[in-house]
C-alpha cells in the first residue's frame, strides 16, 4: 500500500464534500449541514497533505522548522479569521467576503512566485504558474478595493479619462508580458515580480472605475477569479482537491454573477465597462417636477392600522440604522390587529443578492414573510400601504420610463400600483446609484423623514396606543 | 500545435476533472432560490479557500535554509488559512440565522 493512495482517497472524500456542501447549500433546511460537511472535507484535506504529501521527485521534506511554521501560519490564520468572522456585523458582511476573497487570491498569487524558479524550463507548468499568478494578483487588489468601496472608506467612484480604454490597453499588455514571460522564460524573478506588480494595478483599475451599486456582482465575478487562481494551482500541482474545489467555485461564481446580472437587467460587459453608480447623476435626464409631501408618525400610523395589507420593501437604509428589529416589531403589531404584512425583496436590495433575507433572518422575520419580486409586483394592486424603508434606485419607477437613465431596463418593484406609497428616509439625498427618484413626487406619495430606527419606534409605540 | 497536443494528452485526466467540475458547479448551483445567494457566495469563497493546500506544499518542497521562501510560504498559508476559516464560519454564522426561524 502506497501512502500516496491514502492522500488520493482524502482528497476523493474532500472532493465530494465540496459537491455535496454546495448542493445542500441550495436548501435553506439543509444548507447550514452542507457548510459544515465542506469544511469537514476542507479540513482532510489541510490535515492530509501537511502528514502525507510528497512530491514525486523527492523534494518534499519535513523539517521540525517547517512544520511548526505551518502550524503556526494556520494557528494565526484561525484565530483572526474566526475573531473577525464572529465579531463583524451582518451589515458588513459583503466586505468581509470581498475581504476573505482577496485572501485566497493573494494565496495563490504568492504560490506562483514561489514555483516559478522550480518550474523553468517546463513551458506547460510556466503557463500554468503565470496564469494562476496573474489572476490570484486581480482577484486580490480588486477584492481589496471592492472591500473599501462598500465600508465607503472610499467613496466616489475614481474618474479616470477614457479608463475603458485605459483599462482594456493594461488588460492586453498584462495578458501579453505574462506570455513573454511563459515564451523566454528569464531566469531572473525580477521581470515576474514586475508582472505581479502589473497584475496588481491592473486589480485597481478594474474595480475603482465600478460604482458601489455594482460591488456585489464584481465580488461574485472576484470570487470565480480566485475559484480559478486555485484550479490553476491544482493543475500544476496536479492535486484533484484543488483543482475541484476550484473549478466548481469558478463555475458556481460565474453562473452566480450572471443570475445577478439578469436581476438587474444588463449584461455582465455594462456592469464592467458601463461605469453605473456616480458621475452619471447629470445623465438621468428627467425633470423633476411635482412637489414632495411629508407625512407625520400618527397619521401613518393610523393609515397602517386600517391597512388590510401592508408592504414593507427594505433597502439597505434599513440595514444601516440597524432597524431590522423594530421592523419585525412593527409587522408582529399591524398582524395582531389582522392587518397582513409581508416584505417585498428585490433581488438586488442591500449589497449582495440575498443580503436582504439574512438581515431580516437575524431578527428572527419568518422565511415565508419574504416575498420575492416577480411574486410580488402582481400584488401591489391590492396593497393599502408600501412602507419603503432605506430603498430607493430598486423603486425607482425611471427604470422603467426613463431610457436616459443609468439603471433603465433594471426590474424594480411596481410599488407605484399600490393605494398609499410611504417612504422613509432619511433626508432626499439620491440613492445609491446617485439618481433622483420620480417615485418620491407622486401624488400617492408621502415622505416619512428621519432616522429609520428612530421613525419606526415612534410609529410602533403609536400603534400600540390605538 | 504538436505541444498543444502533447500537453492535452500528457494532461488528459485533468482535463476531464475540468470540464466535468464545471457541469457540476453549473448543475448544483443553478437551482438555488435567490434568497440563498449570499450564503452560498460566502460559502464557495471558503471552498477556494482550498488553495491553501497549494500553499501548504510549496512549504513542504521548500528547503528549509531558504529563509524567503518559508518568509512567503508563512504568509501564503496564513492568508489561505483566513479565506477557509473566515469563509466557513461567517456562512455558519449567516445559516444559524435562517435556522431560528419559526
Amino acid at each position: 500500500m502506497e501512502i500516496k493512495y491514502i492522500l488520493d482517497i482524502i482528497y476523493l472524500v474532500a472532493s465530494v464534500t465540496f459537491v455535496l456542501g454546495l448542493k445542500m447549500l441550495s436548501h435553506p433546511d439543509s444548507a447550514r449541514k452542507g457548510n459544515l460537511y465542506a469544511a469537514f472535507g476542507m479540513t482532510l484535506a489541510i490535515v492530509g497533505t501537511i502528514l502525507l504529501y510528497n512530491h514525486s521527485d523527492g523534494y518534499t521534506s519535513r523539517e521540525p522548522i517547517k512544520i511548526i511554521l505551518i502550524l503556526a501560519a494556520i494557528g494565526v490564520g484561525t484565530v483572526a479569521g474566526w475573531l473577525t468572522a464572529s465579531k463583524v456585523q451582518m451589515t458588513k458582511m459583503p466586505e468581509l467576503v470581498s475581504l476573505f476573497n482577496g485572501m485566497g487570491g493573494a494565496c495563490a498569487a504568492i504560490i506562483g512566485l514561489m514555483e516559478y524558479e522550480h518550474n523553468l524550463g517546463k513551458t506547460g507548468a510556466l503557463a500554468t504558474i503565470i496564469a494562476g499568478l496573474i489572476i490570484g494578483s486581480v482577484s486580490f487588489s480588486g477584492s481589496v478595493i471592492a472591500f473599501l468601496k462598500l465600508n465607503e472608506t472610499m467613496k466616489k467612484p475614481i474618474r479616470i479619462p477614457k479608463y475603458n480604454i485605459l483599462n482594456t490597453v493594461v488588460m492586453i499588455t498584462l495578458v501579453l508580458f505574462g506570455a513573454y514571460i511563459v515564451y523566454a522564460q528569464p531566469e531572473h524573478l525580477f521581470l515576474v515580480v514586475l508582472l505581479f506588480v502589473f497584475a496588481l494595478v491592473y486589480g485597481v483599475l478594474f474595480v475603482i472605475p465600478i460604482g458601489g451599486a455594482d460591488m456585489p456582482v464584481v465580488i461574485s465575478l472576484l470570487n470565480s477569479f480566485t475559484g480559478l487562481a486555485a484550479a490553476f494551482g491544482g493543475f500544476l500541482y496536479q492535486n484533484q482537491v484543488m483543482l475541484t474545489g476550484g473549478i466548481l467555485v469558478g463555475s458556481a461564481g460565474t453562473i452566480l454573477t450572471l443570475a445577478m446580472c439578469k436581476a438587474m437587467n444588463r449584461p455582465l460587459s455594462n456592469v464592467i465597462f458601463g461605469a453605473f453608480g456616480g458621475g452619471t447623476v447629470a445623465g438621468s435626464g428627467a425633470e423633476v417636477n411635482g412637489s414632495i409631501k411629508d407625512i407625520s408618525i400618527s397619521d401613518t400610523a393610523i393609515l397602517m392600522n386600517y391597512a388590510k395589507k401592508v408592504v414593507i420593501v427594505p433597502g439597505y437604509g434599513l440595514a444601516v440604522a440597524q432597524a431590522q428589529h423594530v421592523i419585525h416589531e412593527l409587522e408582529l403589531l399591524l398582524e395582531e390587529r389582522g392587518v397582513e404584512v409581508v416584505y417585498a425583496i428585490h433581488p438586488v436590495a442591500g449589497r449582495m443578492p440575498g443580503h436582504m433575507n439574512v438581515l431580516l433572518a437575524e431578527s428572527n422575520v419568518s422565511y415565508d414573510k419574504l416575498v420575492e419580486m416577480e411574486d410580488i409586483n402582481p400584488q401591489f394592486a391590492n396593497t393599502d400601504v408600501v412602507l419603503v424603508v432605506g430603498a430607493n434606485d430598486v423603486v425607482n419607477p425611471a427604470a422603467k420610463t426613463d431610457p436616459s437613465s443609468p439603471i433603465f431596463g433594471m426590474p424594480i418593484l411596481d410599488v407605484e400600483n399600490a393605494t398609499n406609497i410611504i417612504v422613509n428616509k432619511r433626508s432626499m439625498n439620491a440613492g445609491y446609484a446617485g439618481i433622483d427618484n420620480l417615485l418620491f413626487y407622486q401624488p400617492k406619495t408621502s415622505m416619512l423623514f428621519g432616522d429609520a430606527k428612530g421613525v419606526l419606534a415612534k410609529l410602533v409605540s403609536e400603534l400600540k396606543q390605538m | 500545435m504538436n505541444q498543444i497536443i502533447n500537453f492535452l494528452g500528457e494532461n488528459i485526466q485533468m482535463i476531464y476533472i475540468i470540464i466535468l467540475s464545471v457541469f457540476v458547479g453549473v448543475e448544483v448551483i443553478g437551482k438555488v432560490p435567490a434568497v440563498l445567494h449570499t450564503p452560498l457566495m460566502s460559502g464557495a469563497n471558503a471552498i477556494h479557500g482550498v488553495v491553501i493546500v497549494g500553499a501548504i506544499i510549496v512549504m513542504l518542497n521548500t528547503p528549509a535554509e531558504n529563509i524567503l521562501s518559508l518568509a512567503l510560504g508563512f504568509v501564503a498559508v496564513v492568508f489561505g488559512t483566513l479565506n477557509v476559516v473566515g469563509g466557513f464560519a461567517v456562512t455558519d454564522r449567516m445559516l444559524e440565522m435562517f435556522k431560528k426561524k419559526k
